[in-house]
């Protein structure tokens, strides 16, 4: 699973650095057969789920214009980016409390199989967004049954 | 560009509920929503992210001159076999306190793309006023 940190055009932490928390990631996440990792840092955090045929893959984006998402599939590599816009505040008026952030957003995830890019769909309701991505064809194909003679 | 163009967005861990005024009465981890809130001459203004949450799982209920926001949220069907899991699922809940300044009668709510929008009103005496010199 290959998930790098992207820190824009300021990414000043080195490789080494970059390697070291990986592996941190990895050894901490790893329980059993579903890897459930704490917090990779990168938002928007990714659940994927697997319904036989396609993987589904959802991401907690509220307040996102699904307009602003760009989503690109190659191979196995999931490829997501996009903009969180908060409102302006308004003339006269000031923040109590501020909790929300806004900005932008730029995230990869390899998936367990190789998918049908032709066949993705995403859908955007309740904040969440997700995307259905079918197994590829040759994928299926290579799960051989071994018929004893 | 603005501020908010450059940025990058930072994933934060989301915030579980310490049950601090008695035991929980339902199964399922809650979460507390993040909030903005502003206020300008007329209103406050409180923005909660409320991802996952459709109209009929929110419930907002004042009284006391408390406003407390429940929500739930659809569980994950059962025949999805999750494979690799960032996020937990849960429902949502905080309360907030209003005070005399607003007037409680006319709070108004909007729920669009995850976020809900809720306006309240300040009472009519508490509002700015500009006094005319005759």
């Amino acid at each position: 699973m290959a998930l790098i940190r992207w820190l824009g055009e300021n990414d000043y932490s080195s490789p080494l650095d970059r390697m070291q928390r990986e592996i941190n990631r990895v050894f901490s996440s790893y329980q059993g057969g579903t890897r459930t990792a704490q917090h990779s840092g990168v938002y928007p955090a990714l659940n994927v789920y697997d319904d036989g045929e396609s993987f589904i893959v959802r991401a907690e984006v509220p307040g996102v214009d699904p307009k602003s998402i760009d989503i690109m599939v190659t191979g196995d590599t999931l490829n997501l980016q996009g903009e969180r816009k908060l409102p302006e505040l308004p003339e006269g008026a000031s923040y109590h409390r501020r909790e929300r952030e806004a900005g932008r957003f730029k995230r990869a995830m390899t998936l367990p199989e190789q998918v049908d890019n032709s066949k993705v769909q995403a859908s955007y309701n309740n904040g969440m967004l997700e995307i259905l991505l079918p197994r590829a064809e040759q994928a299926k194909q290579r799960k051989v049954k071994v018929t004893v003679v | 560009m603005t501020d908010s163009e450059k940025k990058e967005l930072e994933l934060s861990q989301k915030k579980t509920i310490e049950h601090t005024d008695g035991e929980p009465t339902r199964e399922g981890v809650m979460y507390v929503p993040e909030v903005d809130i502003l206020e300008d001459a007329d209103a406050i203004t409180l923005l909660a992210d409320l991802p996952g949450v459709s109209k009929d799982q929110l419930n907002i209920d004042v009284r006391d001159d408390t406003l407390t926001l429940t929500a739930g949220i659809e569980p994950s069907p059962t025949h999805l076999r999750p494979v690799y899991q960032e996020y937990e699922l849960g429902g949502y809940r905080r309360r907030f306190s209003l005070g005399e300044r607003v007037d409680q009668e006319k709070i108004s709510a909007k729920l669009d793309n995850g976020v809900l929008t809720l306006v309240l009103p300040k009472m009519e005496r508490v509002k700015p006023r500009k006094v005319e010199i005759s």
